[in-house]
């Protein structure tokens, strides 16, 4: 026997009250957690994909639509930009590297990126199956792409048009896989890319195929009904290629495609100094606009924060009902007790021992409240981040830890000392003689 | 040994006990007689620790009780007095032993399930030791009562009304259990009752009826 097992004894004994307590508390205990892994995993996703990227160039429009849609792949793009320009952009004393990004088309919903193998070196990440393309309609895909979408090394997908699922497919071209990316935690993880010049061809065959189309009064035989199947391009190395020409890191920069469009560069400067002065050129002498990430996800950070401020008031005044909730219980329960409290005074119980005895069981209260509710939150986290997953969004689990989690639980032991305090005094109170003599 | 010398109370302006001397040695016991209102219960407080007179000194053994800080005055209660109640007032939510467990712990002593085992065994109360004390008769909650009053082996036992609400045949179980039990631990036993069939059990009486001056 001991206190603890005393105060939860009692606990037991009101255990409807109890759990009701509990639960309210452990809602708003959820409801923070929620918010606490929501934008702890969405700041660290934010920041994490714009590492290294001091500014994005692309069309005109939102600067935030340009940074959702050109590091995130979260938003339409504001348009495109025309190769020539950006290639005297690239070409900039203030340009240390600049990757191009060409947007347009899809599989099944998940993008596909046209853009140089410095893309997926810039975020660290390796082929882990097959290799990267090195010819016109070879594709790489994501680690999240290449497991749900169950594509192997070999496949042939065909691209629809349009960022989104339901476009007009490319029938004449297909895409050849060659590559599976490793599962990095990135933007990559759900992106097929390849070689900008692809999406130049997909779209100048596109171009073809309708005129054709139309031509032949829709007429001709969609012999690729499925989704994607397997296609033997083998080679006697061993290796599958496509049809197309053969690409190098640099190939899209020769002046033949000079007329060509890409939808944004991923801009590094070669000093700080650049901050200053480059986007400030961009968006003046060019018809193209500089966005810089680091600003633009602090400004859509602070817009988003004022909707979770308000889910977090709700939060917090969840708890606050459950700390009345836990007082209101326990002042009740004084009542009924004060006999008890009396006759553990005459088995020698001290005033602090019963002044304990009953904070305790505010903090029980408070502690299973806490975890319940942190549990819940993690709970409700990890099923909004498969749903998200589906939906092709952020990447969010409910097996990440906030770093403000542990003062939740702290949080939630000041709660059940606060609604206990009170009761707590009465029983410290406890006046032996006075009260036993009212039995 | 329990000494209780010059002792006086008022509450109210008004004298509720006044008393020259008790002192009883080990083993010896003490019936306290009096009518409701006659200060018996005011008595019992203050020879159990629980209620420090307006003047008076109360002795235990070598111990001046209300010399002591009223934290240590609980701690020597728990350890060296076992008090018993009319309305025995166990913790509900604890099983039978979990209530001697309980006063173990209070008192601060080792808890020792061999000792509560061999205290419900006296009292027949093995079988009930893991039953809820919701799922015992009153007789059986009145021997719960003794048995946590005497678990810690005190040096006093105080008992307030025992017998009142029982049958003849049960007031006379009750006192021979007191005075067996104090016996058992040669423990000083003082009862405190308005009922008159208590009389005959025991040598020594204090009638406050005839003491007591009220103004």
């Amino acid at each position: 026997m001991n206190l603890l097992k005393l105060s939860y004894a009692y606990l037991k004994r009101r255990a409807l009250n109890t759990f009701l307590n509990v639960l309210l508390l452990a809602f708003g205990i959820g409801t923070v957690t929620i918010l606490l892994l929501f934008s702890y995993q969405m700041e660290e996703n934010l920041y994490n994909n714009a590492q290294g990227i001091d500014v994005v160039v692309g069309a005109k429009g939102s600067p935030i639509q340009l940074i959702l849609s050109g590091i995130f792949h979260a938003d339409s793009p504001t348009g495109n930009i025309r190769l020539s320009e950006a290639k005297e952009l690239m070409n900039h004393r203030m340009v240390r590297t600049a990757i191009p990004l060409a947007l347009g088309d899809n599989y099944k919903g998940y993008r596909i990126v046209g853009t140089t193998q410095h893309y997926p070196d810039h975020y660290g990440v390796s082929v882990s199956e097959g290799m990267m393309w090195d010819h016109e309609f070879e594709v790489v895909v994501g680690a999240d792409v290449a497991m749900r979408e169950n594509l192997r090394i070999g496949d042939v997908i065909l691209s629809s048009h349009g960022l989104s699922e339901g476009g007009a497919t490319h029938h004449d071209h297909e895409l050849i896989v060659v590559g599976i990316f490793e599962k990095s935690g990135t933007v990559l993880d759900r992106l097929i890319l390849t070689a900008v010049e692809t999406m130049w061809g997909l779209h100048t065959y596109n171009v073809a195929e309708a005129e054709s189309d139309h031509a032949d009064d829709h007429n001709h035989n969609h012999s690729h009904s499925h989704d994607h199947h397997d296609h033997d391009h083998g080679t006697d190395d061993g290796h599958h290629h496509s049809h197309g020409r053969e690409i190098s890191p640099d190939s899209y920069l020769s002046s033949e495609f000079d007329n060509e469009e890409i939808t944004a560069l991923l801009v590094k400067y070669t000093s700080p100094l650049g901050a200053a002065q480059f986007p400030r050129f961009v968006n003046t002498q060019t018809s193209m606009q500089a966005a810089a990430p680091a600003y633009e996800i602090t400004r859509l950070l602070n817009i988003l924060g004022v909707g979770l401020d308000a889910i977090q008031i709700f939060g917090y005044i969840l708890i606050f009902a459950a700390i009345l909730g836990i007082f209101i219980a326990l002042l009740n329960s004084m009542k009924e007790r004060k006999y008890d409290l009396a006759i553990m005074r005459t088995l020698g119980a001290s005033r602090y021992k019963l002044f304990t005895h009953i904070i305790l069981e505010g903090v029980i209260i408070a502690l299973l409240g806490s975890l319940l509710g942190i549990l819940l939150g993690h709970a409700a986290v990890e099923g909004i981040g498969v749903w998200m997953t589906q939906a092709q969004q952020f990447t969010i689990s409910g097996y990440v830890i906030a770093p403000g989690e542990l003062y939740l639980i702290i949080l939630a032991v000041a709660v059940g000392i606060v609604a206990a305090f009170i009761p707590a005094i009465q029983a410290y109170r406890t006046e032996i003689s006075q009260t036993l003599s009212k039995i | 040994m329990i000494r209780l010398q010059n002792a006086e109370h008022r509450y109210n302006a008004q004298t509720v006990i006044n008393l020259p001397e008790i002192e009883l040695n080990e083993g010896e016991s003490l019936l306290i007689l009096g009518q409701s209102g006659s200060g018996k219960s005011t008595l019992l407080n203050v020879l159990g620790g629980l209620l420090r007179p307006s003047s008076g000194v109360l002795t235990i053994g070598d111990t001046e009780i209300y010399s002591l800080s009223e934290s240590a005055r609980d701690a020597f209660r728990g350890r060296h007095i076992g008090i018993i109640f009319q309305t025995n007032h166990l913790v509900d939510s604890l099983s039978v032993r979990d209530n001697l467990r309980l006063a173990q712990y209070l008192s601060g002593l080792k808890q020792d399930d061999r000792k509560i085992d061999a205290v419900l065994s006296d009292l027949d109360l093995t079988e009930k030791k893991n039953s809820g004390v919701n799922e015992l008769s009153e007789g059986q909650k009145q021997r719960v009562g003794i048995a946590r009053a005497v678990i810690n082996e005190p040096k006093v036992i105080l008992a307030d009304e025992p017998t009142s609400s029982l049958d003849d045949v049960r007031c006379e179980q009750v006192v021979n259990l007191l005075k067996q039990q104090a016996s058992a631990h040669n423990a000083t036993l003082i009862v405190s009752t308005h009922d008159q069939r208590v009389k005959n059990h025991f040598k020594n009486l204090i009638n406050l009826d005839q003491l007591t001056i009220s103004d």
